[in-house]
């Protein structure tokens, strides 16, 4: 190898090794806090792990009701992957079938859906759940975000079933089997992967959401994890060791799932809108 | 087989509704409670000589420029860093994407409090490395504020684009550089006449990813200044918000849903003319 790009390589991992430490070093800052009671959060250094450590923070969240907030995140995330992953598959199936002109146009106007910003349409999703008598549950909460989530999921479903040999569906028809076989002994076992990464980039941007639960909630009972923190936050305010804890338990279920999955979350996440 | 029915009521009830509801909205004076009342183009023209929406759409303006100037590079220098095949890029690259996982609101309360200027973690550099432009009230601030914040929001979201630039640079075939590399071409060659160009549609699909991410931006603001201090983080999301459920003015709000649905549906037709996914053309009869 040539001496330039060695020089170029050694440069590179520097930068990379900046990075890496613009990524380390808050989360860093968030857990060592998180271990400090309010006082020692005041007297000791936010660097360094001196200076007394307490798990005392973690006992308080717990109290403030965090365990709540978590079961009912993990209740939404849960049902609106399960609702848009098999209505985006069978939807998917139909439009790759072109069953009917209805068919194809109503995958052209969920197309359109991928432009449309939610904070656009919030407001009316507001009166309309109102209206519902769903303000303030969860019901609403997955209604509206498994409906936001519809768009991209079909259009990745599409594309994938696309890939699928006609061939292999045609030989089946042939064989004697209804569109109902050729779903279930087909494009079911083999579309296990993509639902796999559908079912990652979903709840996680579910598991995340802001906005929504924000607008459509505000009891302490219904309220989900992003939510529950800033609720922590103004119960809290001078706390800041509680909030730290809460920012950082409510990573902790996710975290877990991406070392376990390591590969498929990235893959997932870097290939939703590469396909 | 239940079919395209469920996807199309769901999606049709609770986003095609509320869009069509957004432009009638717009129309209309309303606080929620009730008849609305017709008013014709009076919020629109409330929208022309409102100050404050005049200084949002200025904010909103710099906060879409300034995302993109900032994330672009480093997500693209991120990304080819990454998709190398050597064991310590894949740490480096499982690193890189921990800041994905987090919650909006997770993010924001943690720069918010490591941002604090009496007990936060710069100041407490700033004192015991004696740094004093550290000591900064960095989120109160009114010359500062609106540029941290665009810092917290490229932390969230550099990861999401490397990982973008990675998968692209790693679709691209090895004969390629090989070629280039017969015939020549300097490192920086290789950059600009190969991967800049078989990454064309990362980079497009990225930068429209960014553009209209950042022109909806709501949640980092929301939490960390309110659009503060004075109206320096006033970005149109958070006009629109504070419109619709501080001042309960629907039809005023309703303008701005507007505005922001139009421009976000102008982006994003770019994007599917420049990258056809309209075409149908799946990725493998693409590259037949």
């Amino acid at each position: 190898m040539r001496p330039r790009f060695r020089a170029g390589r050694l440069v590179a991992v520097i930068l990379a090794t900046i990075w890496l430490v613009i990524v380390i070093a808050p989360l860093y800052y968030m857990i060592l806090a998180s271990f400090r009671t309010q006082g020692t959060y005041l007297t000791a250094s936010p660097w360094l792990p001196t200076g007394g450590l307490s798990v005392s923070s973690y006992s308080t969240v717990f109290g403030a009701g965090l365990g709540r907030y978590l079961l009912n995140s993990v209740i939404l995330t849960a049902a609106c992957i399960l609702l848009t992953v098999t209505i985006s598959l069978g939807a998917a199936f139909r439009i790759v079938r072109r069953t009917s002109r209805a068919v194809s146009a109503a995958f052209v106007v969920m197309l359109f859906g991928l432009a449309i910003p939610v904070q656009a349409i919030i407001v009316p999703i507001y009166v309309l759940i109102y209206k519902m008598h769903l303000y303030d549950t969860l019901f609403a909460l997955i209604l509206v975000l498994s409906a936001a989530a519809i768009p991209v999921s079909v259009l990745i479903m599409v594309s994938f079933v696309r890939d699928i040999p006609r061939e292999l569906i045609g030989a089946m028809l042939v064989d004697g089997g209804n569109e109902w076989t050729v779903f279930r002994r087909l494009i079911w076992p083999l579309s296990r992967p993509v639902l796999a990464t559908l079912a990652i980039y979903n709840g996680l941007n579910v598991w995340n959401n802001f906005l929504l639960p924000l607008v459509l909630t505000q009891s302490g009972n219904v309220a989900v994890l992003p939510l529950g923190l800033t609720k922590l936050e103004g119960l809290y305010s001078v706390n800041v060791p509680a909030v730290m804890a809460g920012v950082l338990l409510s990573v902790l279920p996710l975290l877990g799932l991406f070392f376990v999955m390591r590969r498929q979350v990235m893959n997932s996440l870097g290939g939703i809108v590469a396909r | 087989m239940a079919g395209i029915g469920p996807p199309m009521l769901l999606f049709g009830v609770f986003i095609i509704v509320p869009m069509i509801a957004a432009v009638v909205l717009s129309f209309v004076r309303w606080n929620g409670l009730g008849t609305p009342k017709w008013v014709g183009g009076s919020n629109w023209a409330a929208f022309f000589r409102d100050p404050v929406a005049r200084t949002s759409v200025v904010v909103t303006a710099k906060v879409v420029v300034l995302s993109y100037v900032v994330q672009t590079p480093i997500s693209i220098a991120l990304g080819l860093f990454t998709a190398g095949k050597q064991r310590y890029r894949t740490v480096y690259a499982t690193i890189f994407v921990l800041p994905l996982l987090m919650s909006t609101a997770g993010i924001a309360l943690m720069w918010e409090s490591l941002l604090d200027p009496q007990f936060g973690a710069f100041t407490a550099l700033a004192r015991s490395w004696h740094l004093s432009f550290l000591q900064q009230n960095w989120l109160g601030n009114p010359s500062l504020a609106l540029y941290v914040v665009i810092a917290i929001i490229a932390w969230q979201f550099i990861p999401f684009h490397t990982l973008l630039y990675a998968v692209g640079r790693r679709q691209i075939p090895v004969v390629l550089y090989e070629a280039a590399t017969i015939d020549g071409a300097s490192p920086a060659q290789l950059f600009w006449r190969v991967t800049l160009p078989q990454l064309r549609y990362t980079v497009v699909t990225s930068g429209i990813l960014m553009i209209v991410g950042s022109l909806t931006y709501f949640d980092i603001i929301y939490i960390t200044t309110d659009g503060g201090p004075g109206y320096t983080t006033r970005v149109l999301s958070l006009d629109m918000y504070n419109a619709a459920f501080v001042q309960e003015q629907y039809g005023y709000a309703s303008v701005l849903a507007v505005i922001l649905g139009v421009i976000g549906i102008a982006v994003a037709v770019g994007l599917v003319r420049l990258t056809g996914f309209a075409s149908m053309a799946s990725q493998q009869e693409g590259a037949a």
